[in-house]
């Protein structure tokens, strides 16, 4: 059977493949690059174009009438109809504060645009994959061993629903792997087996994923495990929607404010992409002081139109070094901002854009992670992922940092893992992931990276202004296995026959040690987040409308790396008898 | 085949196609039947490297060219730039408007293809090309005479395009608009 790992990313998307030989192959995905025009790239850009009826169909060789376009050609139109250009989907997709099942995108979009779900949008990207690899390479991606990646910090809400995506494009057999894990994958799969010389029982190696997008933070300890190393992700971080495109952003504000000038969508585009470019050139060691900047105007006569102005190192410096990579105090937490009362339902960007205060954060969040006594998690090794790594710079800065922490609580600094590919790693490693699930390889184990409740209110009188007390139950532990299951048979629960019952859900991800059924006061834990809420619905049937049907709850972590709620009836009509309970309802 | 060899044959093969008429009509019918003789390779030239010989000539495609155009006027504003008089405009206005129009269209072949010098010499420097070169990699100029080996100054690198793949165009699209015009509602 073939594998496939598919990395779904925020911006772009990748796939590898197994060659001939055995070897890793990034496989070049046809994708529409303009009207008419048809190219074969390794990577497909995540963005989605509802076309205009006056475009005209947005042919592909295997679709003549298709009405939208992904990929390439789609990102190019977001310069140009920018409402009508689906971007950043995947942060929807683990947007808790919406309905992710709604047509909501663009959010920009005229009346007359049909919106879709970050649900389809998903699906669609997934699609377009599956026929690029099929037409492209005759690979049947239906049958195939899918290994899609997630990043360590989507709740069971957003896995569950990339799931969702996964199977309306048509993929059957898929298994869900976090992108740091990924990544420490391909890394593995590098350098074969020399990674036992690299790496002994007790190293705790910190994997740091900035991509376009988002920043990522996994742990990821070393193991002994019958006289072999064995590796175990102890700790993730949580999602910042934070990475290179802000800084690109900045970038050309700056340069915006040089040039002085008012300057249109076209322009801005091209900016960030002069920006972009010169942000490379100037991080890159021995490279120009300074990097000239040119936007040329929209129309056909270039010359007089076109503006410049520069960009040095020294602005690089301050502006990418110190705006998000600054030198804080060990232990020093990100910022976050107070929330305006009326906030608009766009997405929870980070308030906070120093990286480095993030990973602060994460590292005094997870002290405890791998066994250590804090204030820190202490990591012996740094593996680092995503575009913006490419630059040794500010993998330095990062590391100096972090070295910075270490050496103030009396710990080893910590070494960079040589050999990661940033750009490809995640594809890479997702492929690698499912060859060693094959048995050909190390596994990194895990389960799942949070402990997750089901909010239950006590029974109290009301009173008017107080909020009634909850208590938390736990539904399923951290570090969950796959394939595992738990019953929590002691909390009796009444749902009401042909009525929706909603409960409250929560997660944490450093509550390690609740098992499952444990029950305790929610204003006695200020470590759980609250999550999108879950609902179910007891069909009519063998049970009357509006009885009362006292039910436990049952956990089950799929082979797939799902989370799974059942309502199990304590006297059941039939064998079997359970209801699932819906993640992820939202008005 | 063996140089003595061939001439033991040869001289077998001489006297029975001379006294054997029946010997003699077989050969000619197995010598008609033979393909033809691959062509001799020519020794490579030294110093130059060896060109990935075409299977066949693709057809010229009018197709592929303005996909080329269309792809250079994308990224790069290539069209813009040359059907713009520049006469009118300082070297400052050029210069800037050039940025752009390189940076684009660097970025635009490159990613679709790989250019890389023929000779590997530095331009200015003298050098040896022996006779049987492959005329398609290398062109003598100057004073041009006389059997090789040559000796001179090497003019220009030369350049090869390896591995260009374009945008497929596709069927019901007008490949002559490299650029359609934009109006903003």
């Amino acid at each position: 059977m073939t594998t496939l790992g598919i990395d779904l990313g925020t911006t772009h998307t990748a796939v590898a493949t197994e060659g001939e030989d055995g070897s890793v192959v990034v496989v070049d995905l046809p994708q529409l690059v303009a009207r008419g025009s048809v190219e074969a790239r390794p990577l497909l850009p995540s963005f989605l174009y509802l076309a205009h009826e006056s475009d005209g169909p947005q042919a592909l060789p295997w679709d003549e009438t298709r009405t939208f376009s992904v990929g390439e050609g789609a990102r190019a139109r977001g310069l140009d109809a920018p409402t009508r250009v689906i971007a950043s989907a995947k942060s929807w997709l683990s947007h808790a504060g919406v309905d992710r099942r709604s047509a909501l995108l663009p959010r920009e979009a005229a009346e007359d645009v049909e919106r879709l779900s970050p649900v389809e949008v998903s699906w669609r990207y997934l699609e377009h994959v599956a026929e690029a690899l099929k037409h492209g390479r005759g690979i049947d991606a239906a049958s195939a061993d899918v290994v899609l990646t997630v990043p360590a910090s989507f709740d069971a809400a957003a896995r569950e629903l990339t799931v969702e995506a996964a199977l309306a494009a048509g993929l059957e057999n898929v298994t869900l792997l976090e992108e740091p894990q990924a990544a420490l994958y391909a890394w593995l799969a590098r350098r074969g087996d020399a990674w036992r010389k690299d790496l002994r029982v007790g190293d705790v190696v910190l994997v740091v994923d900035v991509g376009g997008g988002t920043t990522d933070f996994s742990a990821i300890a070393v193991r002994e495990d019958d006289g072999a190393l064995a590796l175990e992700r102890v700790a993730v971080g949580q999602h910042i929607l934070l990475g290179g495109d802000n800084m690109d952003l900045f970038l050309a504000h700056v340069c915006e404010e040089k040039l002085d000038q008012e300057l249109g969508p076209f322009e801005r585009a091209g900016l960030l992409f002069a920006c972009r470019a010169a942000k490379e050139a100037l991080l890159a060691d021995g490279g120009p002081d300074a990097v000239p900047i040119t936007v040329a105007k929209r129309g056909a006569k270039l010359l007089g139109g076109t503006l410049r102005t520069e960009l040095t190192r020294d602005e690089i410096a301050r502006i990418i070094l110190e705006g998000f990579f600054p030198s804080v105090e060990l232990g020093t937490q990100p910022i976050a901002r107070p929330r305006a009362a009326l906030r608009s339902m766009g997405l929870p960007y980070a308030d906070d854009a120093a990286i480095t205060r993030h990973l602060s954060g994460f590292l005094t969040r997870q002290a405890t992670a791998s066994g250590g006594e804090g204030p820190i998690l202490r990591p012996t090794r740094v593996l680092f992922n995503g575009g913006v790594m490419k630059s040794t710079r500010l993998r330095e800065r990062l590391l100096g940092a972090l070295n910075g922490w270490l050496a103030a609580v009396g710990a080893e600094p910590a070494r960079e893992l040589e050999g990661a590919h940033y750009d490809l790693a995640v594809a890479r490693g997702a492929l690698a992931f499912g060859l060693a699930r094959k048995g050909r390889g190390v596994r990194i184990r895990g389960g799942t990276a949070r402990s997750y409740y089901v909010g239950i209110e006590g029974n109290a009188p009301a009173i008017p202004g107080v909020e009634p007390p909850l208590d938390l139950l736990c539904v399923a532990p951290f570090g969950m296995e796959e394939g595992s299951a738990s019953e929590m048979q002691s909390a009796e629960l009444g749902v009401v026959v042909g009525e929706p019952v909603r409960f409250r859900f929560f997660g944490s991800s450093v509550r390690r040690d609740d098992a499952s059924g444990a029950r305790f006061s929610k204003r006695r834990a200020q470590d759980v987040d609250e999550l999108a809420p879950i609902e179910v619905t007891l069909p009519e049937g063998e049970r009357t409308l509006g009885d009362v049907v006292p039910v436990y709850l049952r956990s089950e972590l799929t082979e797939v790396g799902t989370l799974k709620l059942f309502a199990v009836p304590h006297a059941p009509k039939k064998d079997g008898e359970r209801w699932e309970i819906e993640l992820s309802v939202r008005e | 085949m063996s140089f003595p060899a061939r001439l033991f044959f040869a001289w077998a093969c001489f006297f029975r196609v001379l006294f054997d008429g029946a010997f003699a009509a077989r050969a000619n019918l197995v010598r008609d039947a033979l393909p033809p003789a691959p062509a001799p390779v020519p020794e490579p030239v030294k110093e130059v490297k060896e060109a990935p010989k075409p299977e066949k000539r693709a057809p010229a495609s009018i197709d592929a060219a303005l996909q080329l155009l269309a792809l250079l006027q994308r990224e790069g504003r290539f069209v813009d730039f040359l059907e713009q008089d520049i006469t009118t405009f300082p070297d400052a206005d050029v210069g800037t408007a050039a940025r752009v129009v390189h940076e684009g269209c660097r970025r635009a072949l490159h990613g679709h293809g790989k250019v890389e010098p023929i000779h590997e010499a530095e331009e200015g420097k003298k050098v040896d090309v022996p006779s049987g070169f492959d005329a398609a990699t290398l062109k003598l100029v100057g004073n041009v005479s006389g059997k090789g080996p040559y000796r001179g100054t090497l003019q220009h690198r030369g350049w090869r395009v390896v591995g260009l793949s374009l945008p497929e165009g596709l069927a019901g699209f007008d490949a002559t608009i490299v650029a359609p015009a934009e109006v903003e509602l």
